[in-house]
């Protein structure tokens, strides 16, 4: 009797279990990204999906080094453990053409997002290939290179007296490479442990090609002709040798031992009172106005990527748009769930959490632009951005990219036209091994 | 023969009074390991052998073909891919040679008796439990030029260890020296526990050296287990991957693993990283080899 009672609550018990994971398994949504303040922000934001239709939606993340790696792993597969992943925009191409990504070219011009969003962010996070007018992901977050400086130093009349008499102008907030470069000269006091500038460094994925590329575009230079693939004579061009050597002479007043940084490094250089001015994404841009994570955040200010010497200015574009996963078993969950995030009212909220949105109405009102000290430098940015390429073998020729450029900026081997004339001929090796020329 | 023994299982045992044999006990403890063995080890190994003759990328639904030797004919053709070798074996002679003088350096101040020798010998050995990827992270944080305890205690101002392109290699294998010479030390305390007292007896009686004693008696006697260290170690530092990824990123210490992990993870380029695993396996193995048949030679003496 005994035994008979006990198998029956428990065969109660395994039916109740397995019918409620089941009704769960129907309402979650995982949402894959790097681990990084902007994905507190939309998990935060996630919450009120759920609140409104009960379908809980996890933000799952990862330390930035491992983001694609992991991703990517998990598509080769063809698992299904993320429904939606904010993939970077350099992943566009492979997660298009390998049937990683669900086509969204119908979602996207049924709701006319190509008005509703910033022009860039279509062109970058969404579109493949370029000008195809196929579309794979939403435009989520808006990245792009930005400058973070300290005003008080800029500010203290003596200093501005000391540079007016060296370099002849005034000491303001750089609109030029060559100021940019002038001010770091004169703020680089390494006996009074001050530097001028904080730049990336790091050459495991793409944060030292982003710097680079930044002054390369804004020196008048490119990376390639993305439709036709043709390098040599562009990336290899004297207007990308000129930005590559700017580079390189902004990395000699660096804070000691700046070999391998990123957005971690280069907020230190700020907070820890190390460098005058520092290179960073928008996005890690939060902590800095924050007094409990920089003791100067009341005298930190912001400014847009420089130009170059001919007035061009463009800026390195980073930034994430979200892909729903074509081997996900919740696909029309992640429609609807799209559907909600694509609404104004959304992005608007999307914007006050600290998420930089990409809609166009929120991006241009006031209430945004004012709402921190670097949104206005940021609305001014997202509108001069250029980006790196998103073929599929875009890892491939970002490694290239970096083993050439690496021994120059860092290690002072060779000349900065030398390391483009490599890399024209790398790249041209890896598109023709690919059948890009046909 | 061996069903003969197979019947010889103790009548008292449980597993007798189960009705197990010893057949039985065997295949349920082995067939599970060979299973284990086939499905883990062995099938992946002739898999990735197969694919290493092709083109197959694993982040690509294209079909993949066979190219026969192209792989290794461009892999072994690649700058890039010697200057990592260069970098390696470098990396493999400073760090193993390091660890070898300071991890039997240690044993043999070890190898007498004071107070306190038990829990001393255990501090020294806490270095190589640590996870590889934090020894790396503490480090990268002991070389900071701006606030590191190192280049304040040798006065070395803002010297940048890891940023520097000629020291960035040095300072990963000086970690890892930290890391595996408690290792080398271990397996030599084993080995000097082990020479028998009555021959340093003898050698005193005979008023040999300090130095004769050591080069006549301990060393021989030591040298079959220091170069299982040496084997041990050798083969590790070849596949260093996890201390010199956390530290640098410098062109100059990017060992053969690094530059594997990149090509297989970053790149998928899945059958070129197969053959370049297969190259890193048959120098290993070669490596390894010379050292058995020499360890076997000084066996014999």
């Amino acid at each position: 009797m005994r035994k008979i009672v006990t198998s029956v609550i428990a065969g109660i018990g395994l039916a109740l279990a397995c019918g409620t994971s089941v009704r769960a398994q129907d309402k979650e949504l995982t949402i894959f990204w790097a681990e990084w303040d902007p994905a507190n922000y939309l998990q935060e934001l996630v919450n009120d999906y759920t609140a409104e239709t009960g379908v809980k939606v996890t933000v799952q993340t990862t330390p930035w080094p491992d983001f694609q790696t992991k991703a990517f792993t998990e598509f080769n597969a063809h698992g299904d453990a993320y429904d939606m992943v904010v993939g970077d925009s350099q992943w566009l191409g492979a997660g298009s053409t390998q049937g990683h990504y669900v086509d969204l070219t119908d979602f996207f011009n049924q709701h006319k997002l190509g008005d509703v969003m910033a022009p860039a962010t279509i062109k970058y996070y969404a579109e493949y290939p370029g000008g195809s007018g196929k579309y794979w992901a939403i435009p989520l977050e808006g990245d792009a290179i930005g400058w973070s400086y300290r005003k008080d130093w800029f500010e203290d009349p003596k200093e501005k007296e000391a540079f007016k008499a060296k370099y002849g102008y005034d000491l303001a907030v750089p609109t030029t490479y060559a100021q940019l470069r002038d001010i770091a000269e004169f703020f680089h006091r390494p006996d009074q442990k001050r530097y001028g500038v904080a730049i990336y460094t790091d050459n495991s994925y793409d944060a030292m090609a982003m710097g680079v590329e930044s002054s390369i575009f804004s020196h008048g230079g490119d990376l390639g002709d993305y439709a036709t693939y043709k390098v040599d004579g562009i990336i290899n061009s004297k207007e990308a040798v000129a930005g590559l050597e700017m580079y390189k002479e902004l990395y000699k007043f660096t804070p000691p031992g700046w070999g391998k940084t990123f957005f971690v490094e280069d907020n230190q250089a700020i907070t820890g009172g190390l460098a005058a001015m520092s290179m960073n994404f928008f996005a890690f841009f939060p902590p800095l106005v924050n007094k409990a994570t920089n003791p100067y955040a009341d005298v930190t200010g912001f400014f847009a990527n420089p130009a170059g010497p001919d007035g061009k200015r463009f800026a390195a574009l980073g930034g994430q748009g979200i892909s729903v996963v074509s081997y996900s078993k919740n696909k029309d969950e992640s429609m609807k769930f799209l559907e909600w995030f694509i609404k104004d009212e959304t992005q608007k909220k999307w914007a006050e959490l600290g998420g930089y949105t990409c809609s166009q109405a929120v991006l241009k009102s006031e209430a945004f632009q004012n709402a921190t000290p670097y949104n206005k430098a940021f609305y001014d940015t997202m509108f001069m951005v250029k980006d790196f390429w998103a073929t599929p073998e875009y890892a491939e020729v970002l490694d290239q990219l970096n083993q050439n450029i690496y021994p120059f900026v860092v290690g002072g081997k060779g000349t900065a036209q030398e390391a483009l004339d490599k890399t024209a001929t790398d790249w041209k090796a890896t598109f023709t091994k690919y059948n890009r020329y046909k | 023969m061996a069903s003969v023994a197979l019947t010889n299982l103790d009548p008292a045992s449980r597993a007798a009074a189960r009705g197990w044999s010893d057949l039985t006990i065997r295949n349920l403890f082995i067939i599970p390991t060979l299973v284990f063995l086939i499905v883990f080890n062995i099938f992946p190994l002739i898999y990735s052998l197969g694919y290493s003759f092709t083109n197959f990328a694993a982040n690509r639904s294209e079909p993949w073909q066979f190219v026969g030797l192209q792989n290794y004919r461009e892999l072994l053709s690649d700058d890039h891919i010697w200057s990592n070798f260069v970098i390696t074996a470098k990396y493999v002679i400073v760090s193993v040679a390091g660890q070898m003088i300071v991890g039997f350096g240690l044993a043999l101040l070890l190898n007498r008796s004071f107070p306190m020798k038990g829990l001393i010998t255990t501090l020294l050995l806490l270095p190589m439990m640590m996870s590889a990827a934090v020894v790396g992270l503490f480090w990268q944080l002991l070389y900071s030029p701006s606030w590191g305890p190192i280049n304040y205690v040798f006065g070395l101002g803002d010297f940048a260890w890891l940023s520097n392109p000629d020291s960035a290699l040095y300072a990963v294998a000086i970690t890892d020296i930290w890391m595996w010479s408690p290792f080398v030390m271990l397996l030599s305390l084993a080995g000097l526990s082990a020479v028998p007292q009555h021959l340093y007896e003898a050698a005193a009686i005979d008023r040999a050296s300090w130095w004769y004693t050591f080069t006549r008696i301990t060393l021989p006697l030591v040298s079959p287990i220091l170069l299982i260290a040496l084997i041990f170690r050798t083969m590790e530092a070849f596949k260093t991957f996890d201390i010199a990824y956390t530290m640098t990123t410098q062109p100059t210490a990017e060992l053969i693993a690094i530059r594997l992990y990149k090509q297989a993870f970053q790149q998928w380029d899945t059958g070129k990283s197969c053959a370049l695993a297969y190259i890193v396996l048959i120098m290993v193995l070669a490596i390894t080899n010379l050292y058995v048949k020499y360890l076997n030679k000084v066996k014999e003496r």
